[in-house]
């Protein structure tokens, strides 16, 4: 009974921050879009069955028809499939960079807040360093010492990252750690560890779910502006950004083939965004209802 | 010499100083006290007066730089001053452990009340999630929460501010201590919630036999709980004294002015009696006055007083005052 009343207590914190995210229309959409890309790029080798690389010159560039709900691309691939799979390389994308962001960056911005002193000055400078670049121009230039590829790509983005969060949790560390409760933790023994990680962790929490669902967004865009260069995730494999860029060769005489690419590109970002801020109010305990 | 008049915390020539851009400020210059065992020593003083410093100077809770702690600080004699980090963590919470003023915010406001007290638990004795779990509801029975097995699985949002004040009490005696101190405990609650925080503290300390010092500027709360008082001005201490002898013939003339400070209803109160006040306000830590640092609100203040700061005069045993007058 206990347990089932346990479950019941935190379900109880779960349901008032999901009552306020259903009356956020727009996060709804931009969570249902979200939900839509999941599934679309879990379940890509149901909905198109076959290789999405392999070319038929016989259909190169039709305009969206019955067979071809989206058109083909000059190679005569259809654009449908292509998207459906580029999901998947998006999203894995997304995930990849934002776990090299959070791994990194979290704990980095933790001790940097908690510490101060000269370790904070050391990783205070070293994020200055990296936030004069522009995030872009960064993964570019990373890029350009590691090489292309999906893997490469993830590395990049993931890097210029890092900065982000770093700041973002030095300074939420450096409110909360003033706290009474983190003096009172400290008063009862407890040891540095424990008070970064069950104290003061728990209560950046808010922000850094925030980050990374807008942050998911910035890395599909960056990722996208990669493969639009051809420094990204290389052909024949599908990738939107680099859909878009090959496309634009055709901008005129068969405009569908970069922008549905860039429709995909658009929605994705959105749907991060929306969710996002979305997040950020209903998790917001000073709104609590 | 019974266990009981043993000291169970000296503190002598106590020096705790921050250093700022602005200059050394001395918050606690120069303070001597013992606690005994199982009993209830009152440190009063109005605000920055260096009551909290001494009570964190006690646990080494200040960030040194830029503070720094000076003097000797006796334990059951352990130098708390001469411990490492490690050390000193073992003590904190287990053997001294500490209640803060603000129940508001003492407390983690992701973590449920249980949580918090079973953590305290099992950071110095060796149990188990689950037995600590249960003796950190054990912990909210003793404090008087109705429905400690529920309460225990809150989060402080839940709980008014007299309870989570309870359930910082209960996190504060989760390890049996010897000694706690409280910092203002009942400051920020009603007064009848006070009421019964106070009545708590005393039966528990009854029960456990925990030494409390008990940091206030409530004199009210003095007369009622403490059995020796310190009155610290200026991160001095100016007057100590058993609590009914301070009431009844005060020696120093702040402690008389703040008795004076007290209102008195009912019977006692004279007919046009105006309520006094020590002129004036504590001088700021970068401006302590030559002299008697009391000098400039004194309204016995004397030619020899604004020259010479006065030393200690001992007066009896637990009987001291830092006054030319008593000289």
């Amino acid at each position: 009974m206990t347990e089932e009343k346990e479950h019941r207590e935190y379900a109880g914190q779960f349901r008032r921050s999901w009552a306020k995210l259903k009356r956020n229309k727009a996060a709804l959409f931009g969570g249902a879009l979200l939900l839509l890309y999941l599934f679309t790029a879990l379940f890509a080798p149901v909905l198109y069955p076959g290789s999405p690389s392999a070319p038929n010159l016989m259909i190169s560039l039709e305009k969206p028809s019955r067979d071809h709900f989206l058109g083909t691309d000059e190679l005569g691939r259809t654009i449908m499939g292509r998207i459906i799979w580029g999901s998947r390389v998006s999203l894995l994308i997304a995930l990849g960079v934002i776990s090299v962001g959070l791994v990194l960056g979290v704990p980095l911005g933790l001790i940097s807040g908690y510490y101060g002193g000269k370790i904070d000055f050391a990783i205070q400078r070293v994020t200055d360093m990296m936030l004069a670049f522009p995030g872009f121009l960064l993964a570019l230039a990373l890029v350009a010492v590691l090489g292309v590829g999906l893997k490469n790509t993830v590395i990049s983005i993931g890097i210029s990252m890092i900065p982000i969060y770093i700041r973002l949790v030095r300074g939420c560390v450096l409110s909360v750690k003033e706290q009474v409760y983190v003096e009172a933790a400290r008063a009862v023994g407890s040891k540095d560890f424990r008070i970064i990680v069950r104290h003061i962790l728990p209560n950046v929490m808010v922000p850094i779910t925030v980050q990374t669902s807008l942050g998911m967004g910035t890395a599909i865009l960056f990722a996208a502006g990669l493969g639009f260069l051809g420094l990204g995730v290389q052909p024949p494999n599908p990738e939107w950004g680099a859909m878009l860029g090959s496309g634009r060769a055709y901008l005129f005489n068969a405009p569908h083939v970069a922008t549905f690419p860039g429709v995909a590109i658009f929605l994705a970002v959105l749907s991060f965004n929306l969710l996002g801020d979305g997040l950020r109010d209903a998790l917001d305990p000073r709104f609590r209802i | 010499m019974k266990e009981q008049d043993k000291p169970l915390l000296t503190i002598e020539g106590l020096h705790t100083c921050f250093h700022t851009l602005d200059g050394i400020v001395n918050a606690v210059d120069g303070v001597d006290m013992v606690v005994y065992r199982g009993e209830t020593l009152g440190l009063v003083g109005e605000s920055g007066c260096g009551k909290s410093v001494t009570a964190l100077s006690v646990l080494r809770l200040l960030a040194c730089p830029p503070a720094e702690i000076q003097g000797a600080i006796h334990f059951q004699g352990v130098d708390l001053l001469g411990l490492d980090r490690e050390g000193i963590r073992r003590i904190r919470g287990n053997a001294i452990s500490m209640i803060f003023q603000e129940p508001m915010t003492s407390l983690n406001p992701v973590l449920t009340i249980g949580e918090q007290i079973a953590e305290s638990v099992r950071l110095h004795q060796n149990l188990s999630g689950k037995e600590a779990w249960r003796w950190a509801e054990t912990m909210l029975e003793m404090v008087q929460i109705p429905g400690p097995k529920q309460r225990a699985k809150d989060y402080p949002h839940k709980l008014s501010g007299g309870m989570r004040q309870r359930a910082m009490i209960a996190m504060a005696l989760s390890c049996n201590p010897q000694l706690i101190f409280a910092d203002e405990p009942t400051t920020a609650l009603d007064v009848t919630i006070q009421a019964q925080i106070l009545n708590l503290m005393q039966d528990l300390k009854q029960e456990f036999h925990t030494s409390i010092v008990l940091i206030t500027h409530d004199l009210g709360v003095i007369a009622e709980m403490a059995s020796r008082v310190i009155v610290m001005y200026a991160g001095q201490v100016v007057e100590e004294a058993p609590v009914r002898e301070l009431f009844k013939n005060p020696r120093h003339p702040y402690t008389q002015g703040l008795l004076g400070s007290v209102p008195v209803i009912g019977k006692k109160a004279k007919m046009g009696r105006r309520l006094q006040e020590i002129p004036g306000v504590v001088p700021g830590p970068l401006e302590t006055p030559g002299g008697c640092r009391f000098h400039p609100r004194c309204p016995k203040v004397a030619d020899l007083c604004r020259r010479e700061a006065p030393l200690e005069t001992v007066l009896g045993e637990h009987r001291r005052v830092r006054c030319w007058l008593a000289a």
